[in-house]
């Protein structure tokens, strides 16, 4: 058994870490003005929703660019959140957005990625 | 717990997958596992693991690794007021586990109490890290036998989770509107840099646009889900 990828784990460890701690541990930054707190408040809702939209609607195609997906992937994410937004489950959500994206992929209705 | 159990599966998920493509990569049980137990941070190790596949250099996985986890600088920030009189190493503990799960079942959790609880934070934190370790080993050793996870339509677990947890989040107009603004510049922005680009860029400036409407208007204060 070899262990010549351990040091690049740390390395990439290295650089992940401070950007986790830097705000938790840093003296002062828990005690924000009511603005910066109203500002943080937000970003928790923002930065989920860019990352699940992101995951599904930008993909790299064989040449290397970016463009933008309008296919099953996104309407199973929308499928899935608007379970979570009717019945406050996230769990079903997820398992109707899977349903919804295997079903059309063994009918043949999508390609698969 | 049920959103729990939802994050579970989606991060068992995809370390199953991980630990299948370090293998094909060439790393060592032991390489993947030091990745995901070190780094902890799904699309650096799966970006890491292709491009060792595909011939690149270190500088370049780490500077990658850097970029593409910049946003946990915004969770980071975004828990500290909540952090607030924690000691000093029990912030800089929570933090080497603060993923995208774990932040959001944490601030869905504190929001829901209205206040801190640690048993709570590392509690969400282990859905997370315990099976994202444990499947890495699985789909390390036992990976080739699980039949290809798109088939399967496992490759959507993630995105459906990480909306279904922006859903959880939004407890009125601000949000509502962050989040759409966050989603739009998200998508606009990756289309035009890159795609962790995109996330940040979301993150960073759906608030600012979240800012505008007036506060007035808010749900509830405990519409989220229980941990």
């Amino acid at each position: 058994m070899t262990f010549g990828f351990v040091p690049l784990a740390v390395l990439m460890a290295l650089v992940t870490y401070p950007s986790r701690a830097v705000a938790l541990v840093a003296p002062g930054l828990e005690r924000l003005p009511g603005w910066a707190l109203a500002y943080l408040r937000l970003v928790g809702p923002a930065v989920l929703a860019a990352l699940a939209a992101v995951n599904v609607l930008v993909v790299t195609n064989a040449g290397g660019r970016l463009s933008l997906h309008v296919g099953l992937e996104p309407v199973a994410v929308v499928v899935g959140v608007a379970i979570v937004a009717w019945r406050r489950n996230l769990f079903l959500g997820i398992l109707a957005a899977v349903v919804v994206t295997a079903t059309a992929r063994a009918i043949g209705f999508a390609p698969l990625p | 717990m049920v959103d729990a159990v939802g994050v579970t599966l989606s991060a068992g998920a995809f370390a199953v997958v991980y630990g299948l493509a370090a293998r094909t990569a060439g790393f060592s049980l032991v390489d993947a596992m030091a990745m995901s137990t070190l780094v902890l941070a799904g699309a650096s190790q799966f970006a890491a693991v292709g491009l060792i596949a595909a011939g690149a250099a270190w500088p370049a996985i780490v500077l990658l690794t850097f970029l593409l986890n910049a946003r946990h600088l915004l969770y980071s920030a975004a828990l500290a007021p909540w952090f607030r009189g924690r000691p000093l190493i029990e912030r800089a503990a929570a933090a080497h586990v603060l993923t995208d799960e774990t932040f959001a079942l944490a601030l869905i959790h504190f929001r829901r109490l209205g206040r801190f609880e640690g048993p709570g934070y590392w509690l969400a934190a282990s859905f997370v890290v315990v099976p994202w370790i444990t499947a890495t080993a699985l789909g390390y050793m036992g990976g080739q036998v699980i039949p290809d996870p798109a088939r399967l339509g496992l490759d959507i677990v993630f995105p459906a989770a990480m909306g279904g947890l922006a859903v959880g989040l939004v407890t009125g107009r601000r949000e509502a509107v962050a989040a759409l603004a966050g989603l739009l510049i998200g998508v606009a922005v990756a289309l035009a840099a890159q795609p962790s680009v995109g996330v940040v860029a979301g993150g960073l400036l759906g608030p600012l646009v979240g800012l505008l409407p007036p506060d007035r208007e808010r749900l509830t204060q405990v519409r989220a889900y229980p941990l």
